[in-house]
């Protein structure tokens, strides 16, 4: 416990004859608050309260509180539509995620040629902007971007990638601009998990028979798992808030859940309903990050 | 089954200029129990991986079975390991464990599950079959480790070091079961020891190494009573073979810390013709004998200290400035600073060249 040259003035009412080993519980306390004061007012000032008001707001209306934000967001024509497409997109999204990432992970551990440098090319798309992000692949998909423009050097005509009327090339559209822009954070996070992980085990696994696959299924990634679970959680949270590719890409054609905030908050000028939206991405983020951590539970550390 | 045959090994790892394993060629009959012996760093470990598969050498080749094995990967090799650092999978069961490459094999499950309690009673694991790695002592981590490779009658058997977490009693015990184990496999072995008592139970052969090479391969007995150069003396035996400063006189006798006694037929014929030449002698503790000052052949000598060990005692002698040890007896009774005689045992004596520090024999 505490070390026998800690400073005299953590400890003030310390009496001589305590039982070694046990910390005096008053004072421990009080010096403990001390310490973590300040970010308790820095998570008061800049978390709690914001958190307060918007909860407020998205309760709030001219006569007091009330349900009605939530019943306009639910008659809203956009904002089912949107609903659909951000769970469609997630569905689609992360599994395609998840596979590229660990591919590019397991890659780079195989240490090929110039590993070091792959490392920080696919690293680079988490520095970029989503906004940004988005506009780059516009670049791509608008109707005279580089995709038919090669299309037509091999003689080929060119598509209405983004046309609203053409609901699977849309999303395809949006479904690799975010794949190239996110990957990269299940990327950094697996490379990190995996070089936690002694290769011994799969050199183990691989004396007693387990080809690669067999290595991978029963060792590497039972291993990996706690930097899954957090890739997962950061991950899906995250990508309920898609929203800024979607815009560049597609405007209004492809609503998203966070999307529908920013149009109510923006352009219908109605900042209840855009925190009740806010409210509900809040409220799904979380059930999904309890869903994935209990699902996810590694059975091995459990009876400790 | 199958027999081991490594040609001209040279391992150097990246980032390193020293060779970790340097020309090592080794035969291990089919069957046979080999033991590694060496010092720490001395590239045991290296070469067991380069046999396993799970490092290439850069030169030099492996075949198991008269099959080559050089470049194929470990799963290819039908051979099973127990690692230095046990490797036991931290997120499955001890049974699982035991049974994970049983399950590779795709064995039918009423198979493994014999087996798995068969290894599991000889390595008294029983009662931890259903717990976690993390919920074990570091010995009986070890001894998963050692189940798990012993479950797979695999033609090859690697083992590095399989019983060194394991308290005396225990390791006494296991040393006699997993000989009887490996007989009972028939597994060709390789197994890396730092214990020299391991080594020499347990083995067909030993094969001494040092700095990456192997210094010298033989029967334990051998390798214990005639050590090929003053290295592998000075390594086996507790306590170490004794090196003593010498000279074999023009007239034929070996002359020790200025007292002179019977030098061996080969070295005198040869310092007859040479005028003498300095050499160095090689004792083992208990092939010397204490005697009465003055006695016919023996050495004037000093104890220094004294140390009983219960089924003998180790006595530290100065004889004309070299310290040797000796080892007596625990019924002769001795105390330091008492003056005695030192008789060796002629047919124990070993003679080392002084330069190279190779062995002299006939
Ligand atoms: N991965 C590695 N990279 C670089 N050098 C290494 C590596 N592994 C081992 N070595 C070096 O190679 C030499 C032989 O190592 P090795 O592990 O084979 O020794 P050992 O005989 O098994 O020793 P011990 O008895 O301590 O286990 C040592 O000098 C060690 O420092
Ligand atoms: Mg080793």
């Amino acid at each position: 416990m505490a070390a026998p040259d800690a400073p005299a003035a953590a400890r003030p009412q310390l009496p001589p004859a305590r039982p070694k080993g046990r910390p005096p519980r008053r004072s421990g306390n009080s010096a403990a608050l001390l310490l973590i004061a300040p970010s308790i007012v820095f998570m008061t000032l800049l978390f709690g309260w914001p958190m307060v008001s918007g909860i407020l707001q998205a309760f709030g209306g001219p006569e007091g509180l009330t349900t009605a934000n939530f019943s306009r967001m639910v008659q809203d024509p956009y904002f089912w539509s949107s609903v659909g497409n951000t769970l469609l997109l997630i569905v689609v999204m992360i599994p395609i995620q998840f596979v590229l990432a660990l591919a590019m992970a397991l890659l780079i551990r195989a240490k090929p040629r110039g590993s070091s440098a792959y490392f920080y090319i696919w690293a680079i798309p988490l520095a970029v902007s989503d906004l940004a992000a988005g506009l780059v692949w516009l670049t791509v998909f608008t109707d005279r971007g580089y995709l038919n423009s090669l299309l037509a050097s091999f003689g080929l005509d060119p598509v209405s990638w983004l046309a609203y009327d053409n609901y699977p090339s849309m999303f395809g559209a949006v479904l690799i601009a975010e794949v190239w822009r996110a990957t990269s954070l299940v990327f950094v996070i697996v490379v990190a998990g995996l070089q936690s992980i002694p290769k011994d085990y799969e050199e183990a696994a691989g004396v007693f028979g387990a080809n690669f696959w067999s290595r991978l299924w029963h060792v590497t990634l039972p291993l990996l798992r706690p930097s899954l679970q957090t890739a997962l959680i950061l991950r899906t949270i995250l990508a309920f808030q898609t929203f800024a590719v979607a815009l560049a890409l597609t405007g209004q054609n492809f609503p998203l859940v966070v999307g529908e905030t920013y149009r109510w908050y923006t352009g219908l000028q109605d900042p209840n309903v855009a925190s009740a939206l806010a409210l509900v991405v809040m409220a799904v983020s979380m059930v999904t990050a309890v869903g994935y951590l209990k699902l996810l539970r590694d059975q091995s550390e459990a009876p400790r | 089954m199958a027999d081991i045959s490594i040609k001209g090994l040279h391992k150097t790892y990246p980032g390193s200029t020293e060779l970790a394993t340097n020309n090592v060629s080794l035969d291990v009959a089919e069957g046979e129990f080999m033991v590694l012996l060496g010092p720490s760093g001395c590239g045991k470990t290296t070469l067991l991986r380069m046999v396993a598969g799970l490092d290439f050498p850069d030169e030099g080749s492996i075949s198991i079975g008269g099959r080559d094995v050089t470049y194929l990967p470990p799963q290819d090799r039908n051979l099973s390991m127990v690692f230095q650092s046990y490797a036991v999978f931290p997120h499955r069961m001890v049974r699982t464990n035991i049974a994970f490459g049983l399950m590779m094999k795709k064995v039918p499950r009423e198979e493994i599950e014999r087996k798995v309690r068969w290894a599991a009673d000889l390595l008294q694991l029983s009662p931890y079959l259903d717990r976690y790695p993390a919920q074990l002592s570091g010995g009986q981590r070890q001894r998963v480790a050692v189940a798990r490779a012993i479950v797979m009658d695999a033609d090859v058997l690697l083992m590095d070091e399989p019983l060194s977490n394991l308290d005396a009693l225990l390791r006494l015990d296991f040393r006699a079961e997993l000989k009887k184990i490996v007989q009972q496999l028939g597994s060709t072995t390789l197994y890396v020891t730092h214990d020299q008592v391991e080594a020499m139970s347990l083995s067909d052969r030993v094969a001494v190494m040092k700095k990456g090479q192997i210094a010298q391969l033989g029967s334990p007995l051998t390798v214990y009573e005639e050590p090929a150069d003053r290295f592998v003396g000075g390594f086996i035996g507790s306590p170490p073979m004794n090196f003593l400063d010498g000279r074999i006189t023009q007239q034929g006798a070996l002359e020790v810390a200025g007292q002179n006694t019977e030098a061996p037929e080969f070295l005198a014929r040869a310092a007859a013709r040479t005028g003498g030449s300095p050499v160095m002698v090689g004792i083992r503790a208990e092939n010397i004998a204490i005697a009465e000052r003055g006695t016919e052949g023996s050495l004037d000598a000093v104890v220094e200290v004294v140390e009983p060990l219960g089924h003998a005692t180790l006595l530290t002698v100065d004889l004309g400035g070299q310290t040797v040890k000796v080892q007596v007896p625990s019924t002769v009774r001795v105390s330091s600073g008492d003056k005695v005689g030192l008789r060796f045992d002629p047919a124990a004596l070993r003679f080392f060249d002084t330069e190279t520090q190779l062995g002299l024999t006939a």
